[in-house]
């Protein structure tokens, strides 16, 4: 087979998705060159990739069965029918999951082999975490363009994965959001899955709307507490994936265990919105606690995978802290004193994308002028 | 009492195949073979001829740029082959022995530094910046020694030390008039050679590998500036300084360890610089998919059991190969038995007793930089490792001097390469940082 994809072989044109299958398959047996070391460890970015799909596993599940709860509720259908409301679910998310991956691997694997460089992994995280971030009711051919944008204009100029400067999942909402806005919140009908799929779930009667409870709050209505507890579970309406704390809080502890995402930057971006949020109940400025900000929306699960994209964050150690601290800050910061958006997420993490090497200039700023005062002190 | 320096970044690897403390000797016929390659940096002009009779001492090749420099036979014999490759590049010139092991006879109470050029121990100085082999005209402002290494499965100094010790204080002693000399000892030993050697002086250092990289131990000492030169000598050599200053005559025996899991019984052994390794290995290593390290597994040199030990080599090291292993879905599979520092596998469940059997594999495909922090938890200097690699990679010379190039060498990279997860050979990217660097400096 290996012959036939080689340069010069029948299949060349394939050379990359040979590679890129042979290689998920196997562990390459490429062995050291003759001068670097003669060992290595046993990671690769492929197996971080895997654990980070992994961590998303949990919130991806709960995000299916909660589609499935908001459609049952919507329609005033029995309550009790879990495996159904999952299955609804699953089939209103699946496509989602299929049209991104297809999309941005496609795109992946067409670059690699123009550029005869091996797949990158990256888009396997990015590519579950886009259908998790965006309303169940997103058209499948606006996620197709926005995918297909964020992967061509974000990730492959600068060059692939390692290379880019925003977040590509991130990228993709940003496109959804400002270019179909109504597709995106618009007039809260988007949150909601409305009509059956397959035989499964219930069509919503017309003219129902459910706000998010952020989008409430952003009108100056008090949101009760059941929904903060409910939000703390995940029944509440919003993105697929970013309704469930605790399924959040699964993934982060993988993350955080493993090492892939770093603690300093996880843990900043919880302590620069809760601050926030206690200044600005403190002012008067909205209706939330502090702590709410934490539950509702997509706070916990951008400051869990999103925030902590290695690549896109700040690389210094002490710039982590100032990096994560500035997304927590300016995330609470736009949803409270903008009414126009009632999430601040994906903003707030763009922006200080935007930031992080301004961030690290600094501490990387202080090792060299160190390193010079050291010469001239002689 | 000396100053204990502790360092904390770093990372020991437990592979399997440690030598045990007995020295077994090895017959020694055959040819020899001197590598310029073995000598960063060295532009070599041969001075031999095939045919000429030559004694242990005698130069073989010479630095085209110092030919006061010598590189030095290390046995006496007739030169037998001068090895020469592509446009004519030399790869080595041997020396068929002829068993009698005559030396030249040097003047020792003459000027020590040349003394160690013509005797060919100058050749084995190296200095920072740039790690090549040093430039005699350069005063450095010290001579450094680490008297431990702490690679995995790396020689014990203090074992091949033994009954060695007033050749290795001698060795002190005449680099003391070049230049201060400064002894890296590890917080591990007890021998009084080292701890209370004299002038010169003694620093401890306390903590995981690379704490024996003499590179770390000058950034924790006496950091390097731009427009400084040190010079660094192995700890071995040393002892061969001392045994020319004693006896005028020089010896090129080396306490050699041959480890790792593929040899049968892992020793030491006298070998000379530039023996024949199957002298060393005939019989010794099992199996057949086996590479063959001149060096340890993190800095040393592939090579195989037809060729020579190098110049600086101080262990010989056998591992798996792993070319055929065809290992399954390694991006989810627990794989119990490979090492990683990663929690994503189970090596944190075993501690650090475990003695791991690690083969050559990379395991992974070359990404770009993903990762952030990994380098620099092994690092144990204050330098950005990440951000000096990326300044190497962007050939921007003015960062690099900016973020300390002038202090590294290649060896100081080798367990971050160990742990890249984006399989980046760092080594090679430094060594050829460094070599562009000189040429631009030069």
């Amino acid at each position: 087979m290996r012959p036939h994809v080689q340069e010069g072989g029948k299949f060349h044109a394939f050379h990359s998705l040979y590679d890129g299958l042979e290689t998920f398959a196997f562990v390459p047996n490429t062995t050291g060159s003759k001068g670097g070391v003669n060992i290595h460890d046993a990671i690769d970015s492929k197996r971080i990739m895997s654990f980070v799909v992994i961590a998303l596993l949990p919130a991806l599940f709960f995000g299916m069965y909660n589609v499935g709860y908001q459609n049952a509720l919507a329609a005033g259908a029995d309550m009790t029918d879990h495996l159904g409301m999952f299955l609804f679910g699953l089939a209103a998310v699946l496509p989602k999951i299929v049209v991104s991956y297809i999309v941005g691997l496609g795109i992946e694997f067409v670059v690699a082999q123009w550029k005869k460089e091996e797949i990158q992994e990256g888009f396997l995280v990015s590519g579950i975490i886009i259908p998790m971030i965006i309303p169940v009711n997103t058209p499948l051919w606006i996620l197709a363009l926005a995918v297909a944008f964020s992967v061509i204009f974000a990730k492959e100029i600068f060059g692939g994965t390692g290379m880019n400067i925003f977040n590509p999942a991130l990228i993709t909402r940003a496109f959804l959001f400002f270019s179909y806005p109504s597709a995106m919140t618009g007039d809260d009908t988007v949150w909601v899955a409305q009509e059956q799929i397959c035989g499964l779930g219930h069509n919503v009667p017309e003219a129902f709307s459910a706000a998010t409870p952020l989008g409430e709050a952003a009108v100056g209505n008090v949101i009760p507490c059941e929904t903060i507890c409910n939000s703390i579970i995940g029944l509440i309406p919003g993105s697929i994936g970013e309704t469930s704390v605790i399924a959040i809080a699964l993934g982060a502890l993988l993350l955080l265990f493993t090492g892939i995402a770093s603690w300093k930057t996880m843990l900043s971006v919880f302590v620069g919105g809760g601050l926030m949020g206690w200044l600005l109940e403190g002012v008067g400025g909205n209706q939330l606690e502090w702590w709410h900000h934490f539950v509702l929306g997509g706070f916990a699960f951008g400051a869990v995978f999103m925030a902590t994209d290695p690549v896109t964050s700040a690389r210094t150690e002490c710039g982590k802290y100032i990096y994560g601290f500035l997304i927590g800050v300016v995330a609470v910061m736009v949803r409270v004193l903008n009414p126009g958006y009632p999430e601040g997420m994906m903003l707030a993490i763009l922006l200080m994308n935007l930031f992080a090497p301004l961030v690290d200039y600094v501490f990387v700023q202080k090792n060299i002028n160190m390193r010079a005062k050291r010469a001239t002190k002689k | 009492m000396a100053k204990v320096i502790k360092l904390r970044k770093g990372l020991d690897i437990n592979l399997k195949g440690k030598a045990t403390k007995e020295t077994a000797s090895v017959e020694c016929p055959g040819e020899y073979a001197l590598c310029p390659d073995d000598f960063a940096g060295l532009k070599p002009k041969v001075v031999v001829k095939e045919g000429d009779a030559v004694k242990a001492g005698d130069a073989l090749f010479v630095d085209k740029l110092h030919p006061e420099v010598c590189f030095v036979s290390p046995v006496s014999g007739v030169v037998s082959l001068v090895e020469r490759g592509d446009r004519r590049k030399l790869l080595s010139v041997r020396v068929k022995c002829d068993m009698k092991f005559e030396s030249k006879v040097f003047k020792t109470d003459g000027n020590v530094k040349a003394l160690l050029m013509e005797s060919g121990i100058f050749g084995m100085i190296r200095q920072r910046p740039y790690d090549t082999v040093a430039n005699p005209d350069e005063t450095p402002k010290a001579i450094h020694v680490s008297a431990f290494n702490s690679m995995p499965l790396a020689q014990d100094f203090e074992y091949a030390l033994k009954g060695q010790e007033a050749e290795f204080q001698a060795g002190l002693s005449a680099l003391a008039k070049i230049a201060p000399v400064r002894l890296g000892v590890s917080s591990k030993q007890t021998s009084k050679a080292l701890l209370e050697a004299k002038d010169c002086d003694v620093y401890v250092f306390d903590g995981p590998a690379p704490a024996g990289n003499v590179g770390v131990q000058i950034n924790h000492i006496d950091p390097i500036n731009k427009g400084e030169v040190v010079w660094t000598l192995g700890a071995e050599e040393v002892i061969m300084l001392g045994r020319l200053v004693k006896t005028g005559k020089v010896d090129y025996t080396r306490t050699i360890a041959l480890a790792g899991s593929e040899v049968k019984a892992p020793k030491y052994y006298k070998m000379k610089v530039g023996q024949k390794l199957s002298t060393l290995l005939a019989g010794q290593v099992s199996g057949s998919d086996v590479r063959i390290i001149n060096g340890n597994p993190m800095t040393g040199i592939k090579t195989s059991a037809d060729g020579f030990l190098a110049a600086h080599a101080t262990e010989v090291t056998a591992i798996p190969e792993g070319a055929n292993a065809d290992e399954m879905l390694g991006w989810i599979m627990p794989r119990f038995s490979q090492f990683s520092t990663h929690r994503s596998y189970f090596s944190w469940l075993f501690g650090s007793k475990k003695e791991y059997v690690l083969d050559s594999r990379i395991k992974g495909g070359e990404r770009h930089m993903i990762m952030s922090g990994e380098y620099d938890k092994v690092f144990p200097m204050d330098i950005y490792a990440g951000y000096l690699i990326k300044a190497i990679i962007t050939g921007d010379i003015d960062r690099q001097e900016a973020l300390g190039i002038y202090e590294v060498a290649p060896e100081d990279f080798a367990i971050a390469e160990f742990v890249c997860s984006s399989k980046l050979e760092l080594q090679r990217i430094v060594r050829e940082g460094l070599d562009i660097l000189k040429k631009e400096n030069a």
